[in-house]
């Protein structure tokens, strides 16, 4: 486990604020910073890029919050809510639709370190599976690409698929590019002369 | 006979009267309905409280079902747009300050603002909005979009601390919901410069909105709740009951809220700068009258152009926002609804007389502040 996590507590309440930062320490997270006032937190969130913000469930300053993520597309960034009661199945099924994770009983103090361990893991499978979805996407957009270069091929010069691909390949090692943007280039080239 | 129990989500503005009006005065009682109504704290937490079906339908921005029918933002969730509950009812506003800087501009003439603004010496206009997706936001961006020199930052503040940012100087200006722009103006730290209406003539503000999953297996229950909140913006729509509407918003523990915050709103006089006579604005929140509750498939459509959706995109949010649904529910209890379930937007520059199923329909204007037009058929 990453123990240099940036953690920001979002709380007015000083002894709750306490109370949280002592149990953080206690995990062994030191580097903490705690947020009464709320009309900071864009500068804040900016200024101190934490990795987890906890912030309550029932605060306002949630829509403010994921503005910021949305602007600075922190979809790197965990977000753990509290909430004040005790809500198994709530928990689960925020879990399930990809909340990074709730405080069940309110603010139980020994239940903070699981809960951050439970949101980091979260985090970090969800940032996971978002950039093999990602690189999936563009293996596929990639695929196209050569494919439509490939027709092009076949159509104007007569070749067969397998030929039009070695002369794509050919040409791409011949001036050291990538076989994608050779067929990209003819792509552009092909849509420009039709 | 026993009555249907509805957990529906709300956050406390003036434009969630018709869900108010539908509880204490009955409508909802009347459909067999126990109208539970539970108020969230941001639109976030509503979103996801709705998504985690903790709540069976809730008051929402106009944008947010439609954002989260093209998956943007929050957790992914197919919702529905049932109706309309309010149209217009957002007011601009700018600092003391600025105010100073840009001179005397006409209330209401969002051009003669827009180059105001754009003329004025100093760095980007932090403008703030209630949320991210918010006609606010899309109206701000929209009537900026078309002045380059103007560079804008768009930061989220909660309504009820508009005013404060104002005053701390964390905003120089806002897009609100009312009470908030009245608030920034009783405290002397802002002027209201136009309303939403002044760059769209009838922007859908806040929606009826349920999952889909729960209006497909809840029929009885989703229609009980559309006539129901109806029937109440009907009600609120007639003049002769705004002083009786104002007393029963301030009244009842929904919306913790004096008169005095209340009645600009639904009066539609509005208080711009301190130590001035109110300003008369016709059609400043409307719930009914013009077929304000019908959900326009093209209004859902130009919200998801502005959110930058495909044709695909537009094509889900469209079918996101169930006029198929008010024409099945509303029919019986003699609703008047569009003989068409689009319209071009912005081509109203006149009440006009419209085909419908009782003969016509008069719909209001609904005119951009630029002129254009939006054909999404």
């Amino acid at each position: 486990m990453n123990q240099n996590l940036r953690i920001l507590v979002v709380e007015p309440d000083p002894e709750r604020v306490r109370a949280i930062i002592d149990a953080l320490k206690d995990a062994g997270w030191s580097d903490v910073k705690a947020l009464a006032h709320m009309s900071a937190l864009d500068r804040t969130v900016k200024e101190f890029a934490p990795d987890i913000v906890l912030i309550d469930l029932a605060n306002p300053d949630r829509d403010t919050l994921e503005h910021i993520s949305h602007a600075t597309e922190t979809s790197k960034r965990a977000v753990a809510l509290f909430v004040d009661q005790t809500d198994d199945i709530l928990t689960q099924a925020a879990l399930s639709a990809g909340v990074s994770a709730y405080v069940v009983d309110g603010l139980k103090m020994d239940r903070i370190k699981s809960v951050l361990e439970t949101a980091i893991a979260r985090f970090k499978i969800m940032r996971q599976m978002q950039s093999e979805l990602d690189a999936a996407k563009q293996a596929l957009e990639d695929r196209k690409t050569i494919d439509r270069a490939k027709g092009i091929l076949m159509r104007q010069r007569g070749l067969s698929e397998d030929d039009a691909y070695n002369l794509l390949r050919k040409t791409a090692m011949s001036q050291n590019r990538k076989v994608f943007d050779v067929a990209h280039a003819l792509v552009t080239a092909a849509e420009l002369l039709s | 006979m026993s009555q249907t129990v509805l957990n529906c989500g709300y956050v406390p503005l003036v434009d969630c009267a018709p869900l108010v009006i539908a509880k204490e005065l009955g409508f909802a009682g009347e459909e067999g309905l126990a109208l539970n109504l539970v108020r969230q704290p941001s639109w976030s937490a509503l979103r996801d409280m709705l998504a985690l079906g903790h709540l069976d339908a809730a008051q929402m921005l106009s944008p947010m079902p439609v954002a989260m029918s093209i998956g943007l933002g929050g957790l992914p969730a197919r919702v529905d747009t049932l109706m309309v509950l309010s149209v217009n009812g957002t007011v601009f506003g700018v600092s003391n300050d600025v105010a100073a800087d840009i001179g005397t501009v006409p209330f209401g003439d969002a051009n003669a603002l827009l180059s105001a603004l754009s003329t004025r010496k100093g760095a980007k206009l932090r403008v703030g909005v209630p949320f991210h997706y918010s006609m606010h936001r899309l109206l701000l961006s929209y009537w900026t979009s078309t002045a380059p020199n103007l560079q804008i930052e768009e930061i989220t503040v909660p309504p009820p601390r508009m005013a404060d940012a104002v005053a701390d100087g964390f905003v120089d200006a806002f897009w609100v919901g009312e009470p908030w722009g009245s608030v920034a103006v009783g405290q002397n730290v802002a002027q209201l410069m136009m309303t939403g209406k002044d760059v769209w003539q009838f922007a859908p503000e806040k929606v009826l909105a349920a999952r889909h999953d729960w209006v497909e297996a809840n029929g009885d229950a989703s229609a009980q709740l559309m006539r129901a909140v109806y029937k109440a913006s009907a009600w609120l729509d007639a003049q002769k009951n705004t002083p009786l509407a104002v007393e029963i918003l301030a009244r009842s523990e929904h919306l913790s809220m004096s008169p005095d915050l209340i009645d600009p709103a639904l009066s539609g006089d509005i208080v711009t700068k301190q130590n001035t006579a109110p300003t008369p604005v016709g059609r400043f929140l409307q719930f009914h009258k013009h077929a304000a509750t019908f959900p326009w498939r093209s209004q859902a459509a130009w919200i998801a152009s502005q959110l930058g959706a495909d044709v695909a995109g537009i094509e889900k949010a469209k079918a996101c926002f169930r006029a198929d649904l008010y024409r099945q529910n509303l029919a019986g209890i003699g609703a008047d609804m569009p003989g068409a379930s689009e319209k071009e937007e912005g081509a109203l520059h006149f009440e006009t007389a419209v085909a419908s199923t009782r003969g016509h329909i008069i719909l209001s204007p609904d005119a951009f502040f630029d002129g254009r037009i939006f054909d999404f058929s």
